[in-house]
């Protein structure tokens, strides 16, 4: 029924500092992730792909030593496919995504709250037809916990190198544009 | 708009834990960085739907226990209040602590830009909100993550599942979007 008490209070102060940067990173708000959409607001893209690189190049740096292993998802086809589509939907409509939609109700929003009275229906409705759902999921098959060096046999830097350096170029073209357009 | 908050923010000296705004490379950065402690401290990955689907889990068990009974979802992962959804209660304090120290509280029922373009109904815009959620939450069990599970910690565990997700969540809201707003913004340019 608990995990025990220790990782309950590192879960808190994890969730705690993910709201605190979340709401500093002002992305509980309805126009800015409609406007990452409609392309008026880079701020969605620009914290989650700096998350991402920092992310990577610390969690691959550390991983020979053992000291932390992936937590890979599957790559249930059908869902991703289905899923991310009805998510996608879905967050345009609501204005927030699950973790920024807690942070709007955080920030004290009143749709927030009812967005998030909606996603907990949705999950009741999930987990009571889980079987149906399991099965719309797995409908294409499970390509299992691939990752993009273990389905292509590469290295991960490979990978995480070329992603820094096409972010740093973004960052700079996002930059400039500002500059010549403010 | 981000831009001329955090220029204002960085000419006065000010508490940066009372600022309205962080530059977004700071808080990506420090987002990176907390996703390694968690990885290190619980071996947990951030995410945040998982705990709803445990909290409807576990209504089921007390409410519906015979449907529970034959639910093959309890067998597979039995519902218990964990880190995860810890994680979910403190994103809503450090939210809450983050607005009271700045006073970027938002009290309003109906977005400007949702005003703009669907008029300033509130039982419009709660039904929408309502529905956006639940469609929201189907997408993200279905696919097994939302933007932070897949869009930013699988995807900085390069998994295929994650980045095929956020292309196709993506693409769904650029789609969506452009439908809803389209027309208005062109008429602005």
């Amino acid at each position: 029924m608990f995990d025990p008490i220790w990782k309950l209070a590192l879960g808190l102060v994890s969730g705690i500092v993910f709201g605190f940067l979340l709401q500093k990173g002002r992305v509980a708000k309805y126009e800015v992730i409609v406007g990452q959409f409609i392309g008026r607001d880079f701020t969605v893209v620009k914290i989650m792909v700096t998350a991402v690189v920092v992310g990577a190049i610390g969690i691959y740096a550390m991983l020979p030593s053992g000291s932390v292993s992936l937590q890979i998802k599957p790559a249930l086809w059908a869902g991703i496919a289905v899923g991310g589509t009805l998510f996608g939907i879905g967050m345009t409509v609501l204005g927030y995504c699950p973790g920024t939609g807690v942070v709007a109700c955080g920030e004290g929003r009143k749709d927030a709250y009812v967005g998030m009275i909606g996603m907990f229906v949705g999950a009741a409705v999930y987990v009571y037809f889980y079987s149906n759902f399991a099965a719309v999921a797995g409908a294409w098959g499970d390509g299992g916990k691939l990752t993009l060096p273990s389905s292509t046999g590469t290295s991960p830097w490979l990978w995480i190198i070329p992603l820094a350096a096409v972010a740093s170029i973004l960052a700079w073209i996002g930059r400039r544009r500002e500059k010549v357009f403010n | 708009m981000p831009s001329t908050n955090l220029r204002s923010g960085k000419t006065s000296v000010k508490n940066p834990l009372k600022m309205k705004a962080w530059p977004p490379y700071v808080v990506g950065a420090a987002i990176g960085i907390l996703s390694w402690f968690t990885f290190l401290s619980a071996g947990n990955a951030l995410g945040i739907t998982t705990a709803f689907e445990t909290t409807a889990a576990l209504c089921e068990q007390q409410f519906l226990p015979d449907a529970a009974e034959t639910n093959p979802l309890f067998a597979k992962k039995p519902p218990k209040i964990d880190w995860g959804w810890m994680l979910v209660v403190g994103v809503f304090a450090g939210a809450w602590i983050s607005s009271k120290l700045s006073g970027d509280r938002h009290a309003e029922t109906v977005p400007a830009l949702w005003a703009d373009r669907f008029g300033t109904s509130a039982t419009k815009r709660f039904a929408a909100a309502f529905a956006g959620g639940l469609l929201m939450m189907l997408g993200a069990r279905l696919a097994g993550g939302c933007t932070s599970g897949h869009g930013v910690s699988g995807s900085l565990q390069l998994a295929v599942s994650s980045w095929m997700f956020v292309v196709v969540a993506f693409s769904a809201g650029i789609f969506t979007a452009n439908l809803f707003f389209r027309r208005k913004s062109q008429s602005h340019v």
